[in-house]
């Protein structure tokens, strides 16, 4: 099981406290991941990746592994400490606004 | 007794208003969705009980949440508005083509008799409708074929803000868009039309009287007369007698004729209600008076409403969305100010009280008359 923390607003938008746990295939990759927790949250799609396009929203950063992944294919596997549930696949509310 | 529930959209979270027909004690509720922009709440006008909202974020995106009990529990819905075929371009600031981008739905019209029948109201300017109470939308293309391409953004987006559905023509509308104008269906909105003959934007437009491009900021009707329409634009307040075929001016004696809001007694056509702003560039009351001026002439001859309203060192602006009147007896008129405060009126607007001090910026105000 991947652990996926979330940034306030989609804890409170999918309704859960604390991390969330979602079942993937091995390796887990950044889109497996997203793919799976919009099907286990069907709340989030559009909220993490846009709708049409699946592309990454503007202010919304991925880290795993104390790595920014957000410019990575979304087919890049996940580190190992993510992938053995040691550690979370972070979304992250970018810094922005000033 | 009946009551009111007034629905307050803010930048950090929606509340609701509730009161008695007295309209003396309130009780807010919320925030709901709290630290996301509520950009508009409204309930349908046949079941009231059920409320759509739009929640938007510049982080998440867009959200579309319904409720079936008058606001006390919530869902989302959905939230795909995408644009029909190829979203094609409008005009840029600097005069090139830009394609068609969703940013957020800045207005949502209830159906007049289905419940599950909303109209929303886009940025990028576009009409959305969803037949089953908003867990699909589609896009009505026929509105941004009304030379789209020609529309351009405002400083404050290219927002479609404003859907008015006309109670005795059924399928006929009016949408405006900041900065494209006012537009007419008479089909449901599979044609339309440009509805801004009389319109002059010198200074604002290469051509004052083009056909579209002005920066219309609301429109209003009263629903026992809707050939009638009251406008404010960006300068300028604006009457049609035609159904919006052609506009007279009928700013008159108003201190300033810039604002935003403009709205119509519930029960007297002819009274209406603007709140002047000094200008484009300092978006505050003029001298620092919040005042409303109503006509009771249906325009030209405006006196200022104060009671209760503060008179000194104001520096608020109202928004296009955040006025609304009930419909009981005298009316009750709302409205909301960027500086967190509703203000009410339960004489038409002969005195006001502060029902609201410091919520966050108001973005938009609508009220239910409840049995």
């Amino acid at each position: 099981m991947i652990r996926v923390a979330l940034p306030f607003h989609l804890r409170r938008l999918a309704a859960v406290q604390g991390d969330v746990l979602v079942a993937v295939a091995p390796p887990p990759t950044i889109r497996s991941v997203l793919d799976a927790l919009e099907a286990t949250y069907p709340v989030l799609r559009g909220a993490i990746r846009e709708h049409a396009t699946l592309r990454r929203r503007p202010f919304v950063r991925f880290f795993a592994g104390e790595m920014d992944l957000s410019h990575e294919p979304p087919d890049t596997p996940l580190p190992e400490p993510v992938a053995a549930g040691r550690e979370p696949f972070l979304v992250i509310g970018a810094l922005a606004g000033g | 007794m009946s009551g009111v529930r007034v629905l307050v959209g803010t930048r950090k979270g929606a509340f609701v208003l509730s009161a008695d027909g007295a309209r003396k004690r309130w009780k807010i509720t919320g925030p709901h969705f709290a630290g996301w922009e509520i950009y508009h709440l409204k309930g349908s006008p046949i079941e009231p009980q059920r409320l759509y909202a739009s929640q938007t974020s510049g982080w998440f995106g867009q959200k579309i949440q319904r409720s079936n009990d008058g606001g006390a529990t919530w869902e989302a819905v959905g939230d795909q508005f995408a644009y029909t075929g190829t979203p094609g371009t409008h005009q840029w600031y600097d005069g090139t083509q830009h394609p068609w981008e969703f940013k957020r739905i800045w207005h949502l019209e209830p159906s007049l008799d289905n419940p599950d029948v909303v109209y929303a109201g886009a940025e990028d300017a576009a009409l959305f409708r969803t037949a089953d109470g908003g867990r699909t939308w589609q896009e009505l293309p026929a509105l941004r074929g009304a030379k789209g391409h020609l529309w351009q953004p405002g400083a404050g987006g290219m927002g479609l803000h404003t859907i008015l559905l006309d109670p005795a023509h059924p399928g006929r509308m009016f949408i405006a868009i900041s900065a494209a104008g006012a537009f007419r269906s008479d089909d449901g909105g599979q044609s339309w039309r440009a509805a801004n003959r009389g319109l002059k934007s010198p200074y604002q437009l290469p051509d004052p009287d083009a056909e579209v491009g002005h920066c219309v900021h609301r429109i209003a009707l009263h629903p026992s007369r809707p050939g009638v329409l009251f406008m404010q634009k960006h300068w300028d307040v604006m009457r049609s007698d035609d159904a919006g075929d052609s506009w007279h001016e009928i700013s008159g004696n108003l201190p300033s004729d810039f604002g935003f809001p403009i709205e119509v007694h519930a029960h007297e056509p002819e009274t209406i209600y603007v709140i002047p702003i000094k200008s484009d560039s300092e978006h505050f009351p003029p001298n620092g008076r919040l005042r409303v001026y109503r006509s009771r002439t249906g325009g030209n001859e405006w006196e200022p409403l104060t009671r209760g309203l503060p008179q000194r060192n104001c520096y608020v602006n109202v928004l296009r969305d955040a006025t609304a009147v009930d419909q009981l007896d005298p009316c009750g008129v709302y409205f909301g100010t960027t500086g967190g405060q509703v203000y009410a009126s339960a004489n038409a607007g002969d005195a006001w009280s502060t029902l609201a001090r410091h919520l966050p910026s108001v973005l938009s105000v609508e009220v239910q008359t409840l049995p």
